[in-house]
């Protein structure tokens, strides 16, 4: 609904537009789905954009950020964009397939973006070829309120161990030991995929995904015995809360860990908390000795096979791609840039952390709703939320998942 | 040739003339009959077709005969959607009597009482979205006004929205609001035509209370009634956006109803399954036709009767 009221005095604007300026220049149209924060820099590289390439007008139609996921079918199909967002891993699957999405592999050859790029190269290949270009990921780890561990007199956990035996000091002291709100489902994917990961590592966590591993499987299991462990330490009634009311809760110090995206610290340090109160880990290890693998969501720009101005869409593809346009647009969204060779803000400690974090990793997830095809993300999701709130009925929700893996793979 | 031409033109004219009357009616129809069949007659049969097909909304169909309807069968959302259809329908007409007995009860002539009907009438003018997200915060956990009331009565607050026992009563209790208000504005018009000698005539045969608003006034209202389950029914059965806002289905599923399970198999973010929803999209057409074919029946009947 947003997107429609914004989007046709933006579409007239364009027309208007595109009307004085056609004999001169030429248009690339770009459908978003920006934040407020990220808008203003992806604004800021448009416009280093067309000062490099004064002959092409970038016209961007930004979308609410939730309307937009379902909006790109329509307009994918309709009234194609030049250029347009989404995301890396098996959620751009059903676009490539259905053959919505254009090759762009040229432009990471011609740019040699498989060494620049190289940390997002496997999420963007599907049949051998790229399709699309990642301009940021955000590291996931646990946010922990400084202030809740003093008042549980409690030291930051190294190990698994030392964090679940942390958990009931908490709640002695009326803290939720970890919180998290799944209204929206995902928040609670990102908890089990740290377990996964920890558990039983990366490949394992991607078989999963995949569909090549049964839901039963003992492996499968163990993830869900250690989160029993902290299951009951878990701010309750979380399937009605958002994860902004979940924020709201550990601002306000009654509850301790959140397990979250980078994302998350604009709006901790909206609620109050700053570079003193609010802490960063990574999640620690459970299983000894499994390579350290974490969770980098990448977001995309991609050609739509509709686009009828596909030079000048590679032509931002590549500037999007380079180090400078990265280092810049990601200090100002608050995020990491994808190419090695950019540099982080030094003067963000969560930046430096997630920039450590990632670049050290063996290996990068998506989230489970990206490395997991659609329908099995959401049976999948609402699994762990029901698992959360009764952990009683494991058996049944392995089974229900079980029998969705075999229908959908 | 030239005395050909008035013999020629006559015929045509005593065409139009000796049909006018029956063609006009069709005429002033065609505009609303084209616009009916375009975007109402053919997506039924297009949502017909599409539901025997694999489809992901972009690429190529695949027929697969009714395994979709087989797969509904066994698939435990779906019963869980049927299920709370079913509750929404039930507990939705308590609409009725509720509007009926706060109409009865604005129905007075006091100082001011227009003000006090458009009070009760303002949860219908406002947006489903507006009563979704107020309900919401009034059962939000920790700080919800309805979470603290039953914390301050039992010790322990109870989160509807949360809570798979209650979630769905919780929706409907908020869909409630806005109908009872819409409901209790069609018996207030209707009781407007109550005839006063029926009223007069009963009172001095000695009618009062229940016996006068069963036998005398209850009657006079039938066609009100009938307004009024029909819109009730229809309200439940697309009760979509509560759904949507309150909960989105959750938690895990537990309020989804058929119109947001459909939405949610082909439309939402994670559903590419355009078959799959027409599928459900058939199986709730099929359930409105049962009470829609019953309500054209009785219109017919009444007109035919008359």
């Amino acid at each position: 609904m947003v997107p429609m009221k914004t989007g046709a005095p933006m579409l007239l604007a364009a027309l208007l537009l595109s009307g004085a300026a056609v004999a001169q220049q030429r248009t690339l149209t770009y459908n978003a789905d920006f934040d407020p924060d990220p808008l203003a820099g992806m604004q800021a590289l448009i416009a280093d954009f067309e000062a490099a390439n004064p002959d092409v007008k970038v016209k961007l139609n930004n979308f609410d950020h939730e309307g937009y996921k379902t909006a790109i079918r329509n307009f994918l199909t309709a009234d194609s964009p030049d250029l347009a967002n989404w995301y890396a891993g098996n959620r751009m699957a059903p676009f490539v397939t259905s053959g919505q999405f254009t090759d762009v592999s040229d432009v990471w050859t011609e740019n040699d973006l498989g060494d620049k790029l190289a940390s997002s190269k496997a999420s963007m290949t599907i049949d051998g070829k790229q399709w699309g270009v990642p301009y940021t990921y955000y590291q996931w780890g646990i946010y922990y309120n400084k202030d809740a561990y003093k008042a549980a007199g409690v030291e930051v956990p190294k190990t698994w161990d030392e964090f679940v035996a942390a958990c009931p000091k908490f709640k002695a002291k009326g803290i939720d030991c970890v919180t998290t709100g799944t209204k929206a489902l995902w928040p609670a994917a990102g908890i089990f995929d740290y377990l996964d990961l920890r558990t039983n590592g990366y490949d394992f966590h991607m078989d999963l995904a995949n569909g090549k591993v049964p839901w039963t499987d003992p492996k499968v299991r163990a993830v869900f015995a250690e989160w029993a462990k902290i299951q009951p330490f878990t701010t309750p009634n979380n399937a009605a809360l958002e994860w902004q009311d979940a924020a709201a809760l550990f601002t306000q110090g009654k509850a301790a860990n959140y397990v979250m995206g980078n994302f998350a610290v604009a709006v901790f340090k909206e609620g109050g908390m700053t570079n003193d109160t609010l802490g960063y880990m990574q999640f620690p290890e459970i299983t000894p000795g499994i390579p350290r693998a974490e969770e980098a969501p990448t977001d995309t720009i991609h050609i739509p096979s509709g686009a009828k101005n596909v030079a000048d869409a590679k032509k931002f593809l590549a500037f999007v791609a380079s180090a400078p346009a990265q280092t810049k647009l990601n200090a100002k969204i608050g995020q990491l840039p994808t190419n090695k060779d950019s540099t982080v803000p030094q003067d963000d400690p969560f930046l430096v952390a997630g920039f450590e974090t990632v670049s050290t990793a063996s290996a990068l997830a998506q989230f489970f709703d990206r490395d997991a095809p659609a329908e099995m993300a959401k049976v999948g999701m609402e699994g762990f939320q029901e698992f959360l709130a009764k952990p009683d009925r494991l058996d049944a929700i392995l089974d229900r998942l079980e029998k969705a893996r075999q229908r959908i793979y | 040739m030239t005395v050909a031409l008035p013999e020629t033109r006559p015929p045509r004219r005593t065409f139009w003339r000796a049909n006018q009357r029956r063609l006009a009616p069709w005429l002033f129809l065609a505009p609303g009959a084209a616009m009916f069949l375009l975007y109402v007659i053919i997506p039924i049969f297009q949502s017909l077709s599409l539901s025997f097909y694999d489809w992901d909304g972009m690429g190529a169909k695949s027929w697969v005969g009714t395994a979709n309807y087989v797969e509904l069968w066994t698939d435990e959302a779906f019963w869980t959607s049927l299920k709370n259809n079913v509750l929404w329908l039930v507990l939705y007409m308590l609409a009725v009597p509720l509007g009926l007995f706060i109409a009865i009860f604005l129905n007075q002539t006091v100082r001011g009482i227009r003000l006090y009907k458009s009070l009760f009438f303002f949860p219908f003018v406002i947006s489903q979205v507006v009563v979704g997200l107020m309900f919401s915060w009034f059962y939000a956990p920790n700080f919800g006004l309805f979470y603290k009331l039953i914390e301050m009565v039992t010790g322990s607050g109870v989160a509807v929205l949360a809570d798979e026992r209650y979630v769905t009563y919780g929706i409907i209790a908020a869909g409630l609001w806005p109908q009872i208000a819409y409901v209790m504005i069609l018996y207030l018009t209707g009781l407007n035509n109550v005839a006063p000698d029926q009223v007069e005539a009963a009172r001095l045969d000695g009618a009062k209370g229940w016996r006068m608003l069963w036998y005398v006034i209850l009657p006079q209202l039938r066609p009100a009634t009938f307004i009024a389950v029909v819109v009730t029914v229809i309200g439940a059965l697309r009760s979509f956006d509560l759904v949507s806002i309150m909960t989105s289905g959750g938690p895990y599923g537990s309020s989804r109803v058929l119109s947001y399970y459909m939405y949610e198999q082909a439309l939402s973010e994670y559903g590419y399954r355009m078959g799959y929803g027409a599928a459900i999209a058939v199986i709730l057409f099929a359930i409105m036709m049962i009470f829609i074919s019953g309500f054209i029946w009785k219109m017919w009947r009444d007109e035919t009767e008359r």
